[in-house]
């Protein structure tokens, strides 16, 4: 392995031709699971451009950090998960709550800021929230979700359910305290957690290379804590799914955590509102990833090839997920803005329980 | 009724409320095997096994959100920080986390952790171990802050934080872990929200929490004695929730109000508890609402002067005799 901060070079196996292929979680999988892969990835690319359209014209407030081109982390990963199996992730967010089965409808009621919204419109788009699928957000100060990634470990281990954590965070994410912390905590208490560096190259606007103090890989630093890791080519569903499940079945059968690191790429700024190719990275580059190493086009190449579907399979199946899009923005767009009072909903459990134990003393100190 | 320590009190409560729910757990750095820095975990863990007391690194922000990612799922963890002085190292997750993930998830998740350890000065360990961080996680909506003056009440206080279904921070006092209270050996439970009128008077109010609700006990004492004034105590107990209707109550009997905080003066809690006074019982005054805090600065680590910095008898007296004419 080399230190290299452009994340291509850990890209050069194309799909169509991948040696994963073969693990046995992949030969499993059916057609119909294949093009269900290609639809949800599709399905999040779509979202998005829609979400980013409706940002521009002002419908949403606040950031929009969005996904595309990291689509085959969340679709392939997600696609392993079993019953007692977790999922928390930063603050893009989007791609890994439509993987997990959030409906379009919430998500996108959710950046309009409406009462439809999964939080009611008071998360916006860092804070999507699922957790009847497991989902637990959607968090926005980079790093602080990862110790709650334990923490959700450790309560399956606790309860004694044969499940693990998939721990969601950037390649920026990797030099805060919090996240060491809980890799220590993880290896030391022996939890089933899987911590995924989604590495799109870029904290921001710093490239890794001015971030970041490593040896060949972000992921290799796992060595000082004695933990398992892997690096993972990100444009291949094949390759993510194969080391996934290797670490699953570790968390599952040893409750040992694995530290991932998944070569991946953002075509759009860390929020959209960022300077993107005007400050740190050139349009070529983007243009590049584009081209060569987009995890859906490659995806869809392999599905082409294998006959699964044809051109105007893939153009039928896109505009139908253009209309589905359309129709949860229009929804979206007509549904309700929390009222005022609605503010002081959800800040307490015991209060909006009505409970005993809310029943003496001011809890809320307007004037 | 037999006399415990503070310390004993919240020892038994941790026993009882690991009895009743098999999803209560200990955490913190030297609960288990130490027996605890202040001895307050002491036996639990020899008691209760590996599983329900932990021994954590020295480690705030990972542990403590641990405990909170965990309480999402049901486990209920008692965390203990040495001091609240080194919350500041885990902020994010007490303060950030804690707080909102309830909230920006349009409540479809909540955080059951309860978080305790001493907050106090007095002890001559320097500014960076002396914080009394009530009014500063008490601002945060979302979080509940208690901070129980006598064994009695950090059994009755801390046994309710366990069962409560919020984050509740509950602020311990070092000084007071060796004092005794007479505690009923039969369950009992405090409210949150609920302060207590530990002493019936008719000329003056004191109103504080902790610590210096008990320096106030000892205030009205020698105001009976020495100035023949009759003073009336109100601890609050419970921060947030606050008991507003005990305070207004013994302000319209007392028409005078002295608030007494051992954090420092700049947005205290006696700040707060002030502005609801003149605002809700501006008529009911017979004088200005004082405020005593803490002298404005570092905590200073000498020991001859420390106890002159915070709210000493002498500085409650002088000053609640000031508006007593």
């Amino acid at each position: 392995m080399i230190a290299n901060t452009d994340p291509a070079t850990h890209m050069e196996t194309a799909t169509s031709r991948s040696t994963y292929a073969d693990a046995p979680v992949n030969t499993a999988l059916t057609s119909e699971t294949k093009l269900a892969f290609l639809h949800q990835m599709h399905r999040i690319r779509v979202f998005e451009q829609t979400s980013l359209k409706y940002y521009q014209t002002g419908k949403m407030g606040g950031f929009l950090h969005l996904y595309s081109g990291q689509e085959s982390v969340a679709v392939g990963q997600v696609s392993l998960l079993g019953e007692h199996d977790h999922i928390i992730t930063a603050y893009r967010d989007h791609g890994h709550a439509l993987a997990v089965g959030m409906s379009m409808e919430s998500c996108m009621a959710e950046l309009f800021g409406k009462t439809t919204g999964c939080s009611k419109g008071k998360g916006g788009s860092m804070h999507f929230f699922a957790p009847d699928k497991n989902y637990w957000g959607g968090h926005g100060i980079v790093g602080g979700q990862t110790p709650l990634g334990a923490g959700i470990a450790f309560a399956l281990k606790y309860k004694g359910l044969t499940g693990c954590c998939l721990c969601y965070l950037g390649d920026g994410a990797v030099n805060q305290g919090a996240y060491h912390e809980s890799l220590n905590l993880a290896a030391l208490w022996d939890l089933p957690v899987i911590f995924v560096i989604e590495n799109n190259g870029y904290s921001m606007g710093t490239s890794q290379k001015r971030s970041s103090a490593y040896k060949s890989s972000l992921a290799e630093r796992a060595e000082g804590y004695d933990m398992d890791w892997d690096i993972v080519n990100g444009e291949d569903l094949f390759e993510i799914r194969a080391k996934t499940q290797t670490a699953i079945e570790r968390a599952h059968n040893t409750s040992r955590p694995t530290l991932m690191e998944v070569f991946t790429y953002r075509y759009y700024g860390h929020s959209v509102a960022d300077a993107n190719t005007k400050k740190y990275r050139t349009a070529e580059e983007i243009e590049r990833y584009k081209n060569e190493h987009d995890p859906i086009q490659l995806w869809q190449q392999y599905c082409i090839e294998e006959g699964l579907i044809d051109e105007d399979g893939v153009k039928s199946m896109v505009k139908e997920i253009r209309e589905e899009c359309r129709a949860a923005a229009d929804a979206a767009d007509e549904a309700p803005a929390p009222e005022v009072d609605d503010i002081f909903d959800d800040v307490y459990y015991e209060v909006d329980q009505e409970s005993e134990a809310a029943s003496k003393g001011r809890y809320f100190f307007n004037d | 009724m037999p006399s415990i320590t503070y310390r004993k009190a919240l020892n038994d409560a941790l026993a009882e409320e690991i009895e009743r729910d098999e999803n209560v757990v200990l955490m913190g750095e030297e609960v288990a095997q130490y027996n605890g820095a202040y001895k307050v975990t002491e036996g639990l863990w020899q008691r209760f096994g590996d599983k329900r007391v932990m021994d954590t690194p020295i480690s705030e922000a990972g542990f403590i959100g641990l405990g909170i990612g965990a309480s999402m799922l049901g486990i209920r963890p008692v965390m203990e920080l040495m001091f609240w002085s080194f919350a500041y190292v885990a902020y994010d997750q007490i303060v950030n986390n804690a707080s909102s993930i309830r909230y920006m998830s349009g409540g479809l998740i909540h955080c059951p952790i309860v978080i305790r350890g001493p907050a106090n000065g007095g002890t001559n360990v320097g500014a960076t171990h002396s914080h009394t961080p009530e009014n500063l996680l008490a601002n945060m909506p979302g979080l509940k802050v208690v901070c129980p003056a006598t064994a009695y009440d950090a059994k009755g206080l801390l046994k309710t934080a366990i069962r409560d279904n919020d984050a509740v921070y509950v602020m311990e006092n070092t000084l007071l872990y060796g004092e005794e209270w007479e505690v009923p050996e039969e369950e009992y439970l405090i409210p949150l929200g609920q302060a207590d009128v530990k002493r019936e008077g008719s000329d003056i109010t004191f109103i504080a929490h902790g610590r210096a609700a008990l320096t106030c006990l000892k205030v009205a004492e020698l105001m009976e004695a020495e100035h023949n004034v009759s003073a009336e105590v109100v601890d609050l107990r419970s921060i947030r929730p606050l008991d507003e209707e005990a305070i207004l109550a013994s302000v319209r009997k007392t028409h005078r109000a002295v608030v007494v905080d051992e954090g420092k003066p700049f947005c205290g809690i006696n700040s707060m508890v002030a502005a609801i006074i003149q605002e809700k019982a501006f008529d009911d005054l017979d004088a200005p609402v004082l405020r005593i805090s803490s002298l404005d600065a570092p905590a200073i680590y000498s020991p001859h002067t420390e106890p002159h910095q915070l709210p000493t008898t002498q500085r409650i007296l002088t000053k609640a005799l000031s508006i007593c004419g």
